[in-house]
């Protein structure tokens, strides 16, 4: 069964230093390579900051975008991951695993499947 | 029908409610469908049991007539996953045949209510949806039943439990024991819905009470079925035992008037010594094979207080030290406020309300009535009314239950006499 892994967190106010982002990314680099490893891996990505958002809505037929995301919340969706595992404490294990748990919240949420 | 088969088909189904739909669930692996089987197998019973007689094994033969009827369901679907489940059930039932040629003639099903437990106690659905769940489909009470007990309407209870059927469905929220390394993660869960469903039938009130099934009886009933499949998890004796060290003095908790008698006022003959006796053996190995957990702790506590004669000879010096461990172990407000008032009993009442003005300085407790009523009493006993009564106003804000609010209500008016002589 799928799962989509949201990663939130709050985005950082003052730009980290390097040694910060070094230890960061080594955490993210592991687990990348833990879950392609695992072959449970189907997607994943990080997002640009939620500045670079745009919202697009159709009102009465007509186009209206704005800047930003479609709501302002302190944690923002920062990337993703989409996994194939049999149910959902698997899931929940490999939502736990990522760094994305540490550093802020991850929301799972089953793929609703289409029956054919 | 006769009466007395349509109330052995209600016994034999109350107590075999649980295993039927869990086995049923293993095979099926969908509540929804489980649910509606072993409904269709309870009809059944009701019509031929007073006709044929009650069969030998009345629940092998509720389950393979439940069986039946899934697969009838299941084949009518023609969807690949229903096609999956008909494959394992008869798998399942080839097992179940072959073991059963072999078993004793006595009843012989296997019990899988341990997997049905943690999917309904999963951390992953809302902490009222798995009391609901727990009572629903372990204890076997009818929605209408759960909903009575919660003070709910019916179509709320029934949306609730329909709610969380989808979630475990759709979330994919598995029928499995988590394994031991699992356990201190996911078992904590489990005991403390059993825990909510004895403290509810202490709070909730109003109402019909005489309509209301009984929380703590169902609690302790679920208690024990924990206990016999998980055998050597001592916070489950703990918890075992401290239901039963409580319950025990349920006969002296209200008078005759169905007021409520605070534990140092209750008469301790009414006290079911059968249960002490129970739970003290209990307690004991609970506490027992390396640092005790937080329910054994509070058993402990129940068990000194049950073995006292008077509130006046009971160990408060041993209660305070087990507070101590209890703070350490699970440290809470809560814990702190009972202890506090535990100190007041070993050093007076000067020592209890400090702490426990400490703690009302912290403001965790400020919505909880015990803070206050405790704060009232202490201050009554050191002869200050006028402040005592100001903390029995407090405690009427926020108190919730009725026969505590007319518990308080009585001290207030005592504290508002003295304070004016």
């Amino acid at each position: 069964m799928r799962y989509l892994l949201l990663i939130y967190s709050e985005e950082p106010t003052a730009p980290p230093s390097q040694e910060e982002i070094d230890a960061t990314m080594a955490e993210w680099w592991e687990f990348d390579g833990a879950i392609k490893a695992a072959g449970v891996h189907l997607a994943g990505d990080a997002l640009q900051g939620s500045q670079t958002a745009t919202t697009v809505r159709l009102k009465e037929g007509e186009r209206v975008v704005t800047d930003g995301p479609f709501a302002e919340t302190r944690e923002v969706l920062g990337g993703y991951y989409l996994v194939d595992v049999p149910d959902l404490d698997s899931a929940l294990d490999w939502a736990a695993r990522c760094p994305g748990a540490k550093y802020g919240s991850m929301e799972v949420r089953p793929i609703q499947e289409m029956e054919a | 029908m006769s009466e007395r088969a349509a109330d052995s088909v209600e016994a034999v189904f109350r107590e075999e409610w649980g295993r039927l739909l869990a086995t049923l669930v293993r095979w099926v692996g969908d509540l929804d469908l489980a649910e509606e089987v072993a409904a269709d197998a309870m009809a059944v019973a009701l019509e031929r049991w007073p006709v044929d007689g009650v069969p030998d094994r009345p629940a092998a033969w509720l389950l393979t007539t439940a069986r039946r009827r899934a697969v009838d369901l299941l084949r009518r679907r023609q969807t690949y996953a229903a096609k999956l489940a008909v494959l394992k059930v008869e798998a399942e039932r080839a097992e179940s045949e072959r073991l059963g040629a072999d078993a004793a003639p006595t009843d012989v099903i296997g019990d899988d209510r341990l997997q049905l437990f943690f999917t309904c106690c999963h951390p992953a659905l809302a902490p009222e949806a798995r009391v609901a769940l727990t009572l629903r489909y372990l204890a076997g009470l009818s929605t209408a039943e759960v909903a009575r007990a919660f003070l709910l309407p019916e179509a709320t209870m029934a949306q609730r439990l329909v709610r969380a059927k989808r979630k475990i469905r759709e979330a994919q929220i598995p029928y499995r024991v988590p394994s031991a390394a699992e356990l201190p993660t996911r078992l904590p869960a489990v005991l403390s819905v059993v825990y909510v469903v004895f403290t509810e039938s202490y709070a909730a009130s109003g109402g019909s009470a005489l309509l209301r099934p009984d929380l703590a009886d169902e609690a302790i009933r679920l208690a024990r079925i924990l206990h016999r499949l998980l055998p050597s998890q001592r916070e489950i004796i703990g918890l075992l035992a401290l239901l039963l060290l409580v319950d025990a003095r349920r006969a002296a908790r209200v008078d005759e008037a169905g007021a409520l008698v605070l534990l140092e006022d209750q008469d301790r003959s009414h006290w079911d010594r059968t249960l002490i006796e129970e739970g003290r053996t209990l307690v004991v190995s609970a506490l027992t094979g390396g640092a005790p957990g937080p329910y054994a702790l509070q058993a402990a506590i129940a068990a000194v207080h049950d073995e006292a004669a008077t509130v006046e000879t009971t160990d408060w010096p041993q209660i305070v030290c087990l507070y101590d461990v209890l703070r350490a172990t699970a440290p809470s407000p809560v814990v702190e406020l009972n202890r506090a008032v535990a100190v007041a009993m070993v050093d007076g009442p000067d020592a209890g309300l400090a702490l426990i003005d400490g703690l009302a300085a912290a403001g965790d407790l400020d919505r909880y009535h015990l803070l206050h009523a405790a704060r009232g009493r202490l201050l009554d006993r050191l002869g200050r009314p006028g402040e005592a009564a100001a903390a029995y106003r407090r405690a009427l804000d926020v108190v919730g239950n009725e026969p505590e609010r007319a518990f308080l209500t009585r001290c207030l008016a005592a504290a508002e006499r003295a304070d004016t002589t």
